[in-house]
């Protein structure tokens, strides 16, 4: 066996020091997609009903996406101290701009006559909002969320810089050592996959009316 | 059709609203940073089932004035009232759901079936589950659109005039006592067009609801309209009448301009063959005498014999050599046709009597009896309202 090479025996061997880090990995990806589309749908509500707020909200998020990552996780270390709510912050920050992007695509796309259609037969702005515009938008805002979470995937491999553990601590750890190195990115790239597929298999699911054609 | 089973018929709707009479009184829109008012003192007043059609050039506030109704424009001053109640009175939404509304695009939810298009109103108002599904399938038989084929689908899956017919169904959902359409078929090809008119027309003979029906075709107007009210730049009306009146008598030049130089034709548009008081023609059969004839005709409106069969049903003009005998032989200048059926509008009733040599068009009954004759003379007549002369005589014989 070669000091460098790729050996599969090793790999079988030493499988369970990735079980770990792969949840951490999971886990800062999820949590911080979740908390960044909760943030995202709150500020694009806002950003649909006061049309001011449009630019200043999404140029706040592009401002934060343009930190370069590796400085994010660590200038947050003063403030948050060393850990995971560190990463996670960092990561939720950097998944907005995707987010709220799609959802205001989302939510102004949606045709004049369908909203003059709708309050027209006395929908409420709210009933407007939740039973039209936001399922019209569903397209849009699944495409974000795809973006978002492989990005985040990514960017999650540089979160053991704020001391979150990560798939990215593995290669980090070992980065010469090939069979480290293709097994841990080897799992990146998995999650990302699977999770992008879980995305669509949602969209699918709640967007059947976007497969519909005339017969 | 549906009304055939009583116990659907109960279920799904608050059995027969009353439609209701909408009045506008001195209805103002100014809008904000504006000096000339969209609608200016506008005053109107549509009786209980009538179909009211709002029309004028771009920009006269013909949409800005129907909208206002429920409130999709809010009113600057005046009021309007809808059976006698302010719509200021409620809630623009409690308002709007009381109110059918048709727009042009149609505006359809793509995201829903059709069947969850047209519950949209009754499940604003928590209709239950099996009142909304009875209600659907009433509403889907009333537009003539089959219920197990349509009721699934989505939007996308239908034609521009399917389309149309939801958006229709889908505003008469809670059996509504007023209905405003914006250019409802504006969008529709010529042909396709015209069905739905028709259909619409058929339709509102059974529901009698009160509609105001904005477009800005004439032609439309006149055919749909029980009353037309002509509005001119800036929301001034121009003229409130039955399209009979505007067509005979216009207001003012803008009215006549607007209804356009060939007004005498489409009044054509407006009378049937049974308003028109017909010539009679001397009826013979295959053997008469030719005295029986000559008697005949001393009497009869057109001097010429009109042969006809058994049953009453007719043949042909008769030539001069057909009666010169003893008996009527089957001797034929033309044949009567085409025929002209007492439900014929007189602008398609006219085109088949130009279209035929004597210019006689034989009118039938629905048995295909012949029942009289109408000539160009008396549709002429009858446009300018001039009660027909019986001179028909005189005209053959030039």
């Amino acid at each position: 066996m070669a000091e460098n090479g790729f050996c599969p025996e090793w790999i079988v061997q030493n499988w369970d020091r990735y079980v770990d880090p792969f949840f951490q990995h999971v886990l800062l990806t999820v949590v911080s997609v979740v908390i960044g589309f909760a943030i995202a749908a709150v500020m694009a509500v806002v950003a649909h009903r006061r049309r001011r707020l449009n630019g200043p909200l999404v140029g706040l998020t592009e401002v934060l996406y343009t930190i370069p990552s590796p400085a994010a996780f660590l200038l947050l270390l003063p403030f948050t101290g060393f850990g995971t709510v560190s990463a996670l912050i960092a990561l939720t920050a950097y998944s907005l701009n995707a987010m709220l992007r799609s959802m205001v695509t989302g939510l102004a796309g949606v045709p004049e006559d369908i909203k003059d259609s709708a309050r027209g037969m006395g929908l409420t702005e709210r009933q407007l909002l939740w039973k039209v515009e936001l399922p019209l938008a569903l397209p849009e805002i699944f495409a974000g969320l795809r973006i978002a979470s492989v990005t985040t995937v990514g960017l999650a491999t540089l979160a053991f810089l704020a001391g979150a553990g990560g798939l990215g601590e593995s290669i980090e750890s070992q980065i010469s050592f090939k069979s480290n190195v293709v097994v841990a990115g080897g799992l990146c790239v998995l999650l990302a996959v699977a999770l992008d597929s879980l995305i669509r298999t949602l969209q699918k699911a709640s967007t059947p009316w976007t497969r519909a054609r005339l017969t | 059709m549906n009304a055939s089973d009583p116990a659907q018929t109960s279920t799904a709707s608050p059995a027969g609203r009353q439609a209701a009479t909408l009045e506008l009184r001195d209805v103002v829109k100014l809008y904000p940073g504006q000096e000339e008012p969209a609608v200016d003192h506008l005053s109107l007043e549509v009786p209980a089932g009538e179909i009211c059609v709002l029309v004028g050039p771009s920009g006269c506030g013909k949409t800005t004035a129907m909208r206002m109704v429920n409130r999709m424009v809010e009113i600057t001053d005046g009021d309007i009232l809808v059976g006698g109640q302010s719509v200021t009175d409620r809630t623009p939404y409690e308002l709007r759901r009381e109110i059918g509304y048709v727009i042009q695009q149609v505006g359809l939810f793509p995201h829903l079936t059709i069947a969850d298009n047209i519950a949209t109103v009754p499940k604003l108002l928590g209709w239950d589950r099996d009142r909304i599904a009875a209600r659907v399938e009433e509403l889907l038989q009333l537009v003539q659109l089959d219920p197990e084929q349509t009721r699934d689908r989505y939007p996308a899956q239908l034609s521009g005039g399917q389309r149309q017919r939801i958006g229709v169904a889908r505003a008469l959902a809670t059996d509504p006592p007023l209905m405003l359409m914006d250019e409802p078929f504006g969008a529709i090809d010529p042909i396709n067009r015209e069905r739905l008119q028709n259909e619409f027309l058929r339709l509102q003979v059974e529901l009698r609801k009160t509609i105001v029906f904005v477009t800005h075709d004439i032609d439309e107007a006149i055919k749909m309209g029980d009353r037309i009210a002509i509005l001119k730049q800036g929301g001034r009306l121009a003229q409130y009448a039955e399209p009979a009146e505007l067509l005979m008598n216009p207001a003012d030049e803008f009215v006549k301009d607007f209804v356009g130089n060939d007004r005498a034709l489409k009044r054509l548009a407006l009378q049937r063959v049974r308003d028109i008081d017909l010539w009679q023609a001397p009826m013979v059969r295959k053997g008469e005498t030719t005295a029986s004839v000559r008697q005949k005709l001393e009497k009869a409106d057109v001097k010429i014999p009109l042969l006809v069969d058994e049953d009453g049903c007719p043949i042909g003009w008769l030539s001069d050599r057909a009666y010169a005998g003893e008996e009527v032989k089957a001797d034929l200048r033309s044949r009567a046709e085409p025929t002209v059926e007492m439900d014929d509008i007189l602008r398609d009733a006219l085109a088949d009597l130009l279209g035929s040599e004597l210019q006689y068009g034989v009118v039938v009954d629905e048995q295909g009896r012949a029942t009289g004759v109408l000539s160009i003379e008396l549709v002429g007549q009858g446009v300018h309202g001039v009660a027909p002369a019986r001179t028909g005589a005189d005209a053959l014989a030039t």
